[in-house]
């Protein structure tokens, strides 16, 4: 796992939950392409962060070729969807599977950038605390965030967290009642965001409510 | 083969379209469902990108790149309005 960062000329500047392609072109003229979500808040400098895949095109290239000062060619920001603003000011849900939380990064870093106060939950799903992703940052939430891990194969000794699936119970303890008009963002894998999504409408959020965003594992 | 959503297309959409395209409203010629590009089942390597209706998995979109050429077949859709409020209709 890699966070770069890029200083990008005439960047248009971004939305939290937007997404660049990234375009590598080989010397016999081949030519690979992949959509990586934002990592980084509007007004901060364009971050990425690049899960390494063992037969990926592009992910090891990143991963481990990337140097400080080569140049790369990309194309964003993109998405209009998946986005959260500030002005929307209903309380937040954030719902990540593995590494969808890149995008929701984005968003918890816009509230705090931007001074927002809506309170905001982030159910986070990873195998094990190892996988995690931003866990430093994570810890520290600024008031009026809460952060809920679960770890669905393995735990630390101790572990008093969630240690089970994302499903409509665990959702039902964790996510703001659909009274309280909550704005819903799920990304992950397939199969997660669709039992996420299903389960909040089952719990009264409006299917409008709730943003939606899968990826696979050719995906970021 | 894992279908995504039309978030993963965004940047295929905008090349073809010249516009942000996730937001916009797709009907689908089939079943009538409307629904926004981002919420479409997409498949990337159908071959080619193959997007479908959500509520009843008709074809809406097939996009396929033939020696630089890309070729965008939108018979599935009844119409594809833009949110900006522009739109193309059949």
């Amino acid at each position: 796992m890699r966070t770069i960062v890029f200083g990008v000329p005439e960047w248009s500047g971004h939305r939290a939950g937007q997404h660049l392609d990234i375009r590598l072109t080989a010397e016999d003229g081949y030519r690979a392409e992949r959509e990586y979500s934002i990592a980084s808040a509007p007004g901060e400098r364009v971050a990425i962060t690049v899960e390494r895949l063992d037969n990926g095109e592009v992910s090891p290239y990143l991963t481990e070729e990337l140097r400080q000062g080569d140049e790369i060619e990309l194309r964003g920001p993109i998405g209009g969807y998946f986005v959260w603003d500030p002005e929307d000011e209903s309380p937040l849900l954030l719902v990540a599977g593995g590494s969808g939380i890149v995008p929701l990064r984005a968003m918890v870093r816009h509230r705090r950038g931007s001074g927002s106060e809506v309170p905001v939950r982030l159910l986070y799903s990873s195998r094990t605390l190892a996988d995690v992703i931003y866990r430093a940052e994570l810890d520290e939430p600024a008031d009026g965030v809460e952060v809920v891990y679960t770890l669905t194969r393995e735990q630390p000794t101790g572990w008093s967290g969630y240690a089970r699936r994302v499903d409509e119970e665990l959702l039902g303890e964790v996510a703001w009642p659909a009274e309280e008009g909550a704005l819903a963002f799920v990304c992950g894998p397939t199969s997660f965001v669709e039992t996420v999504a299903s389960g909040l409408v089952e719990l009264g959020y409006p299917p409008p409510r709730v943003k939606t965003e899968r990826f696979g594992a050719t995906g970021r | 083969m894992e279908a995504l959503d039309g978030n993963a297309i965004g940047g295929l959409l905008h090349e073809v379209f010249g516009v942000e395209m996730t937001t916009a409203k797709g009907v689908c010629a089939s079943c009538g469902a409307a629904g926004q590009v981002a919420e479409l089942v997409v498949y990337l390597q159908a071959p080619g990108t193959v997007a479908r209706c959500r509520s009843c998995s008709s074809i809406l979109m097939v996009i396929v790149e033939v020696r630089g050429t890309t070729c965008v077949d939108l018979r599935g859709l009844a119409a594809l309005d833009l949110a900006s409020g522009a739109g193309l209709t059949r």
